[in-house]
């Protein structure tokens, strides 16, 4: 007696326990919410970032807001429903489009090739290229101005590292670990310049006196764009009418006004905002 | 008082945001460690078991869960169900399974040590003394055995309740998180605002664990 009992307690335990692990994978069918769906059931599920001001933070009155939230809010409105906000994080932006626990992610993603097997990108919304800072009295215009004794500084394991490395291997890089370092040793002038994403630079340069973003935009220029789970065509066809339809009415330079101007300036506008899916980019198209 | 950045929390609803966080990371962790407690007890009493194949599962269980990192049970447990079942789990109803599934797991452990620890003599009293293995258990083992357990289990509670800050990975807002949302959305008016906030974080989790401790204390006193 005593002996069946143990077992049933122990064929519980280990259900609940190896069950997940071990069970092979068999195919979810559809694993996502058609346009239709979404409009029917009243709530779309936007995943955004809720601590990476200014494209998705949480104001002190516990609401979003942000770039990629300001577009939410119009998407919400456009499909006629209720948002209900998914709190993301970078690691985990894939997986909540693979499992349709949300409709939509509008989390600063950056659109690239391994991704894109994964999910389904809509029409982009925002450049993103790496920019160089340099101070006003030597400014750095092209990476010609660089001295071959001069170096760069760069922060470990960015594009802007990978980048030089590939494509510029006679520059001389100062490699540092983090932010706060790198930011340091460029305003104790231990470098000519210091390359990073351009939106970083730029905020660097508006923050600080005395620095200039020479190069606003160097590299393949990459873009952010909403996006859906894999083979979600309605919604994806939707979302891409949308950003063009939106663009006839400048909403995007609207957004950057809104919720970009404070960081970036005025100056960048055009840098950083894609209007209507349409990417203009006339020095660096990608090869 | 700018550099310390604790004027941060006072604005708008910051301060009651962050506590609703610090209830959502005590829900979860309080709810896990009562189940895990309970099933724990039942899993340590089978680790004990006389039988090779039950304990060679519940070591395998345990190893499992020594093994594996809580966050990718977390993303198993919220994904890994929806994957391969279809079903929706609730993010904190997940985080409850997998608490639940690591405190288990050493809870047991736990048990099993403590009940290992009590002398073989005990039971041969009780024995002696005409009580049943029921009765023996009861009566004689068990109350030696929870004396025991209380100062290690209240380790394992108080790094349950530490470790709910990565249920952010599966998109719920716990204090830490309320935190972080809290710095970063002030990072241009109070760049230093990440002292003043963590310091404050650091101090909910102190209130939340020291009451545990000094609950143990006690008890251990009282049954001494």
């Amino acid at each position: 007696m005593k002996k069946i009992r143990k077992n049933t307690v122990i064929a519980v335990l280990t259900a609940l326990g190896l069950g997940t692990a071990l069970v092979s994978p068999v195919f979810a069918d559809e694993n996502f919410r058609t346009l239709d769906e979404i409009k029917e059931s009243g709530t779309v599920n936007i995943g955004v970032f809720s601590d990476k001001s200014p494209f998705g933070y949480v104001d002190e009155n516990g609401e979003y807001q942000g770039y990629d939230v300001y577009l939410a809010e119009r998407l919400g409105e456009d499909l006629g429903v209720e948002i209900n906000y998914v709190s993301t994080e970078a690691a985990n932006r894939i997986e909540y489009l693979q499992t349709g626990k949300v409709d939509i992610i509008l989390a600063n993603f950056t659109v690239t090739p391994e991704r894109a097997e994964e999910v389904d990108f809509a029409l982009p919304y925002m450049n993103v290229a790496l920019g160089v800072v340099s101070p006003e009295d030597a400014v750095i215009e092209s990476l010609d101005d660089i001295g071959e004794d001069d170096q760069v500084i760069v922060i470990s394991g960015t594009t802007a590292e990978t980048y030089l490395v590939k494509n510029n291997p006679e520059i001389k890089l100062q490699k540092y670990d983090a932010y706060a370092e790198a930011k340091t040793a460029f305003e104790n002038g231990n470098g000519v310049a210091w390359a990073n994403d351009n939106t970083e630079v730029i905020a660097f340069s508006i923050e600080n006196e005395g620095y200039v973003v020479g190069i606003p935009s160097l590299g393949s220029a990459d873009t952010i764009a909403p996006a859906v789970t894999k083979g979600n065509e309605t919604l994806l066809n939707w979302l891409n009418d949308e950003i063009v339809s939106l663009g006839e009415e400048n909403f995007f330079h609207a957004d950057y006004e809104a919720t970009l101007l404070d960081t970036y300036g005025a100056d960048y506008e055009d840098t950083l905002v894609i209007e209507g899916g349409a990417v203009s980019g006339s020095e660096t198209e990608a090869e | 008082m700018q550099s310390l950045g604790i004027d941060v929390l006072f604005k708008g609803s910051n301060f009651l945001r962050l506590l609703g966080g610090l209830w959502t990371a005590v829900r979860i962790s309080l709810i896990s460690v009562a189940i895990s407690i309970v099933l724990g007890i039942l899993a340590g009493m089978l680790m004990t078991s006389r039988s090779t194949f039950v304990k060679a599962l519940l070591r395998v269980y345990l190893e499992i869960v020594r093994i594996m990192p809580q966050m990718v049970l977390l993303f198993i447990v919220y994904f890994g169900t929806t994957r391969v079942f279809g079903w929706n789990l609730e993010a904190e109803t997940a985080a409850i399974i997998v608490f639940t599934f690591w405190g288990t797991a050493e809870m047991g452990d736990l048990v099993r040590g403590a009940l290992i620890s009590i002398p073989r003599i005990q039971y041969e009293s009780a024995a002696a003394l005409g009580m049943s293995e029921t009765a023996a258990f009861r009566y004689v083992i068990l109350p030696q055995t929870v004396r025991r357990l209380i100062p290690l289990s209240i380790n394992l509670i108080t790094r349950m309740i530490k470790t709910t800050s990565l249920v952010m990975m599966i998109g719920i807002v716990e204090v830490l998180k309320v935190g972080q949302q809290i710095i970063e959305a002030n990072r241009k008016t109070s760049p230093n605002a990440a002292f003043g906030v963590f310091a404050v974080v650091f101090l909910m989790y102190f209130l939340i664990c020291w009451p545990v401790s000094r609950l143990a204390a006690w008890l251990e006193k009282r049954w001494a």
